[in-house]
C-alpha cells in the first residue's frame, strides 16, 4: 500500500510524519512511502535525504492526498491555506489516516472524517500499556517538551542554574519546581538537574515519589493522605481539601523558587489552575514560569496560550507547540511511533493493513473505522500502578516471627551440657583428651572457614577434599599388621586416599592459577 | 623416628593445613594456602611412613603412586563445568577409604583394650563406618545426579522419614549387638554397613537439582567427620583436627548455602522440594517480549553500566569463554562491566566463579550478591544468562512462593533486563518468573553459546 506524508500546514508547525531513517524501515515491512516536497525543510531534513532512503518525493500536495492509501501526519487535518480547501476534503473513502486527532476536542471534525468512509487510528488514542509504549507519541512528545520547557525557561531566566563559585563571587544554584511528575515532569526534571539546578518536584500521585528520587530530585511531601492515580496511569480531580494543602505548599514554594515548571493535566478536563495571581506575585523578579498546559488553559492564571507574557516582573511562557521548537529530534521520535505501529498494523510484513480490532492497542488507537465512530475504546484493563497487596502482605508476615521463646534458645544449650556433663563422667582419659582436640579442632575450623572468599568456594572444597585425604594415614598406620586381609584392605585405602591427595591439591592448584586480576 | 618426633609432625602438619585454610580468605594468598596444604600433607605422609610402625614399603609406595597418577591425572583432565561432578567423587572415596580402614582396624586385632575404652573403640569403629559408607553412597549418587546419568528431580518414596527413622533404629540396635560381642561382630558389622549405604543413597535421591550446592558441602562435611571417626578409632590427633576441619568448613558450607536459599538445613535434607503446598502461588501473567541479537547489540552499545548475571545454563551451555570475549569487547568500548555472582547460582559453592575464572574474566569485576545488589537501579542493562530463580522477583514480594524470603539479584531494577534462556520452562524449583514478563525484560531464545556468538558478532560489527 502506498503511504503519503503531506507537508504540515499548522502555522508554525515545523515536524514531519517520517524520517529517512523510519522510512526505510517501513519500506521494508512492504509499504511504498510518498513526501511532498520540503516537508521535512522544517525538521531538516531534505528531500534528497528522502529519495537517497528510497523515497518517491511528491510535488503537488493534491496529488499525494489523492494517490496515498495511508496518510500519515502529524497535526489533525486542517484548513489547507494554500489550496484553500480543508484537508478532510482530500480525503476519498476507503483511505486511512494516522495522526493526532484529539477525538474529545474534536467532534465536528470526527464526524466530518467518519462522513468520509475513511479509517482514522489517532496517535494520542493509542493505549498507555507496556506493549504501547514503543508507539507511544504522546510520552515521546511529552518528553521533548520537557526538555524544551527547561531549555526556554533557561532563555528567559537571567542567571545560571549550576551554581558555582568564581573569583567574581558565588553564584547560588538555580531551583526549580516541577509539578507533575509525568513524562514531560521527569524529563524537565531530568534537563534541570543536568543543568545544575536544584530541583524540586511535586505530584499528586505517591507512587512517583521513587521516580522523582530516582531523578535525584526532592519530593515535596504533602501530608494529606489522598492517592492521585486515576485510571491508565494517569492523574485525577482530587478533593477541595486536598487543593487547599496543595495550594498552601506551592504558595510557599513560590517565595522561593525561580524557575516553575507545571505539567499538570487531567484526561479530558480543563487544567486545573495552581499557580494563581498572588503566588506570581510573590516570586522573585526575574523568574520564569513555564506553563506546559497552556494548551488546556495553564496551571496558571496568567499563561496565554502561545504567547510569553511578563507579569510582576515574572516571565510567563505559555508556548504549546513546544515538540516542534525541537522539530528534528520530535520528526525522528515520532516517527519511530508511527513505524512501530505500522508493524503492529502490518504483521505479515506484506505492505498491507490488517486493523485488528481485538487486539487493545490496535482497537484504542482506532477512532474511526470505516466510517463507523469507535472512540471512545472500552477502558483499559491495567493501572500503571504496581498491586501493592502482595507487598503488603509481605510486609505484615515479616512483622511477625516472635522473638525465640527462652525455652527454644537455651533447650540446645542445655542439652549440650547435660550430653558433656554424661561423656565426662564415663569416658576414659585418653578419649577425654582426643575429644578436646577434636572439639577445639571444629572452633578453629569454624573461625577459620567463614572468612573465606565466597568466590573461592569451589577451591576451598577440592583443597578440603584434599585434605581430608588425610585418612590415608590411618591407613598407612595399618599395612604393616600381619593379617593379610588387614593389608589388602589398608592398601586399597591408600590407594583411594592418594588419588583425593594428589587431585584434590592439583585441580586446586589449576584452579587458583586461573583466577587473576 | 620418635615418638615425640611424629607428634611434631603432625603438630606442624595441622597447623599447615589450618593455614591453607585460611589462605583461601583472599585470591591473593590463596595459592599460597594450597602450597601450605601440599607441604602438611608430605609431611604428615613421610613422618607417618618412618615412624616405626610400619614396615610394608613396596606395598605402600605401590598404593600411593598408582593413587597419586590417578588423582593427577583426573585433575589435568577435568573440565571446570564438571567440577561439582570431580568433587562429589572425591567426596565418595574419602568415604570408602574411611568404611576400609574401619574394616582393617577391626579386623587388626593386634591392640588389646579393654574395659571402657575396648568399648569406645569399638563405638568409633561402628560410627566411623557408616558416616564412611553414607559418605560414600550419597557422594556416588550425588555425582550420578550431577553428571546427568541420575535423573535430578526427587524421587520421593512414600513414608520415607518412616524409612529413614527405621534404617536409624535397626543401626542403633545393631550397634548394641556389635559391642555386646565383639568378636563375632562381623556380620552386624557388615549388615550395617549395607544399611548405611542405602541410607546414603534414599537421602541424596530425595533431594532435588536445585538443592545440589547444600548437597555437595554436606557430603563435603561428612567426609570430614568420616576422617575425623577414623582418627578416634585410631587414636590419631592429626586426623581429629583434620577432620574436624573439613567437617565444619562443610558444615559451614551448607549452612550458606541454605541461608542463600532461605531454606532450613533440616527441610533441604528432608528433600522433596517444591511438593509443600502454603497458599495459592500467584500466577505469572503477562506478555513476553522477545528481542534479537542485534538489538541487544544495540542495546549494549548505547548503555554504560552492564552487570552479566551468569546461571547454571551458562555452564550447561560452555559459554563462559564467550561471555568473556563479549565483556572484553564491551570494556573495550568504555563501558563499565561486572558480574553478579548468586550464592547458589550453579551446582556447587563457588561454581560460577570458577568457571569465569576459567574463562580469564579477572575476579576484581566479579561481585558477590550482597556486593551489587543495590547498584542495580543504576544499572543500564543486566544479562542474565541462563538463571532462573536466582533472579526470580515472587521470592520478594509473593509471601506464597515456594521460595520467598530467598535473597535474589534484583536485576528487575535496572532499566533494561536482558534473559537468555532456552525456552519458557520454569527453573528447578518448578516455580513461575514473573520476571520474564517484567515490562522491562528483553527474552534472548535460544542455547546461550549460540547467542552470545551471535551477539558477539553482532557487536563486532
Amino acid at each position: 500500500m502506498k503511504i503519503g506524508i503531506p507537508k504540515e500546514v499548522h502555522e508554525g508547525e515545523r515536524r514531519v510524519a517520517t524520517t529517512p531513517d523510519a522510512a526505510e524501515k517501513i519500506i521494508k515491512l512492504g509499504f511504498e512511502i510518498a513526501v511532498e516536497s520540503g516537508a521535512g525543510e522544517a525538521a531538516n531534513i531534505s528531500d534528497d535525504a528522502y529519495r537517497q532512503a528510497g523515497v518517491t518525493i511528491i510535488e503537488s500536495a493534491q496529488a499525494l492526498w489523492q494517490q496515498s492509501d495511508i496518510i500519515m501526519k502529524v497535526r489533525a487535518p486542517e484548513f489547507h491555506p494554500a489550496l484553500n480547501v480543508d484537508e478532510v476534503e482530500l480525503m476519498h473513502a476507503g483511505q486511512h489516516l494516522i495522526s493526532f486527532i484529539w477525538p474529545a476536542q474534536n467532534p465536528e471534525l470526527m464526524q466530518r472524517l467518519a462522513d468520509k468512509q475513511v479509517t482514522v487510528l489517532a496517535m494520542d488514542s493509542v493505549p498507555r500499556m507496556s506493549r504501547a509504549q514503543k508507539m507511544d507519541a504522546l510520552s515521546s512528545m511529552a518528553n521533548i517538551a520537557g526538555y524544551r520547557a527547561v531549555v526556554e525557561a533557561a532563555q528567559h531566566f537571567g542567571r545560571f542554574f549550576t551554581g558555582q563559585i568564581t573569583a567574581a563571587g558565588k553564584v547560588p544554584p538555580a531551583k526549580v519546581l516541577v509539578i507533575g511528575a509525568g513524562v514531560a515532569g521527569l524529563a524537565a526534571i531530568g534537563a534541570a538537574k543536568g543543568m545544575g539546578a536544584i530541583v524540586r518536584a511535586f505530584d499528586t500521585r505517591p507512587e512517583v515519589k521513587e521516580q522523582i528520587e530516582s531523578m535525584d530530585a526532592e519530593f515535596l511531601m504533602l501530608d494529606f493522605k489522598e492517592d492521585g492515580a486515576g485510571t491508565g496511569g494517569y492523574a485525577k480531580v482530587m478533593s477541595p481539601e486536598f487543593i487547599a494543602a496543595e495550594m498552601a505548599l506551592f504558595a510557599e514554594q513560590a517565595k522561593e523558587v525561580d524557575i516553575i515548571i507545571t505539567t499538570a493535566l487531567i484526561p479530558g478536563k480543563p487544567a486545573p489552575q495552581l499557580i494563581t495571581a498572588d503566588m506570581v506575585a510573590s516570586m522573585k523578579p526575574g523568574s520564569v514560569i513555564v506553563d506546559l498546559a497552556a494548551e488546556q488553559g495553564g496551571n496558571c492564571s496568567f499563561t496565554e496560550k502561545d504567547q510569553v507574557v511578563v507579569k510582576h516582573d515574572v516571565t510567563i511562557i505559555g508556548y504549546t507547540n513546544l515538540p516542534s521548537r525541537l522539530a528534528n529530534q520530535s520528526s525522528q521520535l515520532y516517527a519511530t511511533n508511527l513505524r512501530h505501529l505500522l508493524t503492529d498494523l502490518s504483521p505479515q510484513k506484506d505492505g498491507t493493513l490488517f486493523v485488528n480490532m481485538d487486539d487493545e492497542v490496535i482497537r484504542g488507537a482506532t477512532v474511526i473505522k470505516e466510517g463507523g465512530i469507535t472512540w471512545p475504546p472500552p477502558p483499559p484493563k491495567l493501572s500503571a500502578a504496581p498491586a501493592k497487596d502482595a507487598a503488603a502482605v509481605k510486609a505484615h508476615q515479616k512483622a511477625e516471627p516472635a522473638p525465640a521463646s527462652a525455652l527454644s534458645q537455651w533447650l540446645p544449650l542445655v542439652i549440650g551440657a547435660a550430653a558433656f556433663f554424661g561423656m565426662g563422667s564415663v569416658a576414659p582419659e585418653s578419649f577425654l583428651s582426643h575429644f578436646t582436640v577434636f572439639v577445639l579442632a571444629c572452633f578453629v575450623g569454624y573461625q577459620v572457614i567463614w572468612n573465606v572468599s565466597p568466590s573461592l568456594h569451589t577451591p576451598l572444597m577440592s583443597v578440603t577434599n584434599a585434605i581430608s585425604g588425610i585418612i590415608v594415614i590411618g591407613a598407612l598406620v595399618q599395612i604393616s599388621a600381619p593379617a593379610a586381609i588387614v593389608q589388602i584392605l589398608s592398601g586399597l585405602a591408600i590407594l583411594i586416599a592418594a588419588i583425593n591427595i594428589a587431585g584434590g591439591f592439583l585441580v586446586t592448584r589449576r584452579m587458583l592459577e586461573m583466577f587473576r586480576k | 623416628m620418635s615418638h615425640g618426633l611424629v607428634t611434631m609432625a603432625y603438630i606442624a602438619a595441622s597447623i599447615l593445613f589450618i593455614l591453607s585454610l585460611s589462605g583461601l580468605s583472599r585470591q591473593d594468598s590463596s595459592r599460597r594456602g594450597n602450597y601450605f596444604g601440599m607441604t602438611g600433607m608430605a609431611i604428615a605422609i613421610v613422618a607417618t611412613i618412618f615412624s616405626g610402625q610400619v614396615n610394608a614399603y613396596v606395598g605402600l609406595l605401590i598404593a600411593l603412586s598408582i593413587g597419586g597418577f590417578i588423582g593427577a591425572r583426573a585433575a589435568a583432565k577435568v573440565e571446570m563445568t564438571q567440577m561439582p561432578e570431580l568433587v562429589a567423587l572425591m567426596h565418595s572415596l574419602v568415604g570408602m577409604a574411611a568404611v576400609l580402614v574401619g574394616y582393617a582396624n577391626f579386623l587388626d586385632h593386634s591392640s588389646s583394650l579393654s574395659g571402657a575404652e575396648k568399648t569406645i573403640h569399638e563405638v568409633e569403629i561402628y560410627i566411623g563406618i557408616f558416616i564412611g559408607a553414607v559418605t560414600f553412597s550419597g557422594s556416588v549418587i550425588a555425582f550420578g545426579k550431577l553428571c546427568g546419568r541420575i535423573n535430578g528431580k526427587p524421587v520421593l518414596l512414600p513414608a520415607r522419614h518412616w524409612l529413614n527413622l527405621a534404617l536409624l533404629v535397626i543401626t542403633v540396635v545393631l550397634g548394641n549387638v556389635f559391642i555386646a560381642d565383639s568378636a563375632s561382630g562381623l556380620l552386624p558389622l557388615l549388615v550395617m554397613t549395607a544399611i548405611a549405604l542405602v541410607f546414603g543413597v534414599h537421602m541424596v535421591l530425595a533431594i532435588g537439582g536445585a538443592d545440589m550446592p547444600v548437597v555437595v558441602s554436606m557430603l563435603n562435611s561428612y567426609s570430614g567427620w568420616a576422617a575425623a571417626a577414623t582418627g578416634f578409632m585410631l587414636s590419631n590427633d592429626l586426623l581429629i583436627v583434620t577432620g574436624a576441619l573439613v567437617g565444619s568448613s562443610g558444615a559451614i558450607l551448607s549452612y550458606i548455602m541454605c541461608r542463600a536459599m532461605n531454606r532450613h538445613f533440616l527441610s533441604v535434607i528432608a528433600g522433596g522440594f517444591g511438593t509443600a503446598s502454603g497458599g495459592e502461588v500467584a500466577e505469572v501473567e503477562g506478555e513476553v517480549i522477545p528481542i534479537e541479537a542485534e538489538e541487544t547489540a544495540q542495546l549494549l552499545h548505547d548503555s554504560k553500566n552492564i552487570v552479566i548475571i551468569p546461571g547454571y545454563g551458562m555452564a550447561v551451555a560452555q559459554a563462559q569463554h564467550t561471555v568473556y570475549e563479549i565483556t572484553k569487547l564491551l570494556i573495550s568500548k568504555g563501558k563499565k562491566v561486572r558480574f553478579a555472582i548468586h550464592p547458589v547460582a550453579g551446582r556447587m559453592p563457588g561454581h560460577m566463579n570458577v568457571l569465569l575464572a576459567e574463562a580469564k574474566v579477572p575476579y576484581d569485576i566479579v561481585f558477590e550478591m550482597d556486593e551489587i545488589n543495590e547498584d542495580f537501579p543504576d544499572v543500564d542493562v543486566a544479562i542474565v544468562i541462563g538463571a532462573n530463580d536466582i533472579v526470580n522477583p515472587s521470592a520478594l514480594d509473593d509471601p506464597n512462593s515456594p521460595i520467598a524470603g530467598m535473597p535474589v539479584l534484583e536485576c528487575w531494577k535496572a532499566q533494561t533486563t536482558i534473559v537468555l534462556k532456552r525456552s519458557m520452562a520454569s527453573g528447578y524449583a518448578g516455580v513461575g518468573n514473573p520476571l520474564f514478563v517484567h515490562e522491562n525484560t528483553r527474552m534472548l531464545f535460544g542455547d546461550a553459546n549460540d547467542r552470545l556468538q551471535a551477539l558477539l558478532k553482532a557487536l563486532q560489527n
